[in-house]
């Protein structure tokens, strides 16, 4: 959220601060001081000074979002192995407790970094931030943050990542865009993950999944995969390839990137960039 | 549950406001919380008296203006009122919308009472 140009005054709540709006005066004799700030602007302080170390390591940073469960750790390990000596990975996991997802990436060779959050139900930039000092950012081209598993509070917090990605699996419902709005209108990408288990589970709908997606106005693309199986890998090694190609361009240029809905009060959608082979229908 | 996080955060900046104006106290504090914004009205009232014990706003009153979910249609351009999970043009039915208001989080004003030798 910006807080200094004024775009933070939009058209939902321009009406309380012009004429007789309820800031445009004082109540009750009390002096009344007009502030219009995002509630997070200390967290996102921290989140733009984040993107900045992204952006001047040229390093695309990945925010990871799901339920528990829904297999974003085993993506992980079969993104490291698929992409070999392609893409330098690095990682940063975000637990209540335990080192056990960290362990599970660096046995795959690659640098984790493991933020246990205590009760904390999601990351926030300040922790990010302490992580980033754990690694040589300059020997990654693209950093994962494995969020908390939980589809409610992460995606209030900006961490400074270009991308947000929700995984969605097919042992959940395919109404989880519908009931979890916040999150599911955060990412830039959907994954319907574990799809081998489709075959038995056949009350779970890729086709309602995504339209429920598209119920939110998002246009962002739908890939279904299967990380044991390595079915639909392929999509979504291209899409990483792709935005790491665009961050490369983005640093050479001095320009940066948010994930989709994060520059409140501007138009949704409004950047340009490639949403891949998907067709909105 | 990080509603209390999110009223950690509204205290760090309501005391940064109250050493630059010289307040006394902060009598009340309004903000506009849209349904998108990921936060729940009741729980940040409740988590409010947590996050301000010891401050100077610990009396002060928290107003929240909840607003109401709006989108504009790219495509055909009407706004029309919309709920969270269905932001669909009322008139044309495209999902092609930008959100117009909803997803608020701020914090609008705070009213103060200024010490006497400023």
């Amino acid at each position: 959220m910006c807080d200094t140009c004024g775009c933070n005054i939009t058209d939902g709540n321009r009406h309380l601060i012009e004429g007789d709006g309820k800031l445009a005066q004082t109540a009750s004799g009390k002096e009344a001081i007009s502030v219009l700030q995002g509630l997070l602007s200390a967290n996102d302080h921290a989140a733009a000074h984040n993107r900045e170390h992204f952006n001047r390591h040229a390093v695309l940073a990945v925010n990871l979002m799901s339920s528990p469960g829904s297999g974003k750790t085993r993506l992980l390990e079969e993104t490291i192995t698929a992409l070999g000596d392609e893409l330098r990975v690095a990682v940063v996991e975000g637990d209540l407790e335990t080192e056990n997802d960290a362990q599970r990436i660096r046995d795959k060779g690659v640098e984790a970094v493991q933020i246990t959050t205590g009760t904390a139900c999601h990351l926030d930039a300040h922790m990010v931030h302490d992580a980033l000092h754990q690694l040589d950012l300059d020997a990654v081209d693209i950093l994962f943050i494995e969020n908390v598993g939980n589809l409610v509070c992460p995606a209030s917090f900006d961490l400074g990542q270009h991308r947000n990605i929700t995984l969605l699996s097919v042992t959940e419902g395919d109404d989880k865009p519908a009931k979890y709005p916040v999150m599911f209108r955060a990412a830039d990408l959907m994954l319907i993950s574990k799809s081998d288990l489709l075959a038995v589970l056949d009350d779970f709908s890729p086709q309602k999944a995504e339209r429920h997606l598209r119920e939110l106005a998002s246009p962002a693309p739908v890939y279904t995969l299967s990380a044991r199986s390595g079915d639909g890998l392929a999509d979504w090694l291209d899409w990483l390839r792709r935005e790491h190609t665009a961050a490369l361009e983005r640093t050479a240029r001095g320009d940066t990137v948010r994930p989709a809905i994060q520059a409140d009060g501007q138009p949704l959608h409004a950047h340009a960039h490639d949403h891949g082979h998907h067709s909105h229908d | 549950m990080h509603e209390l996080a999110v009223c950690q955060g509204l205290m760090g900046q309501v005391e940064q406001i109250a050493r630059r104006e010289n307040a006394e106290r902060i009598t009340r504090i309004l903000l506009s919380i849209g349904p998108l914004s990921g936060v729940e009205a009741t729980l940040l009232k409740d988590a409010f008296p947590i996050a301000a014990a010891g401050t100077v706003a610990e009396d002060a009153d928290l107003a929240i203006e909840e607003q109401a979910v709006r989108v504009k249609c790219l495509s055909c351009g009407a706004e029309s009122e919309a709920s969270a999970n269905r932001l669909l043009c009322a008139a044309c039915g495209d999902y092609r919308t930008r959100l117009v208001s909803g997803d608020e989080m701020l914090l609008m004003s705070v009213e103060l009472e200024r010490r006497e030798s400023a």
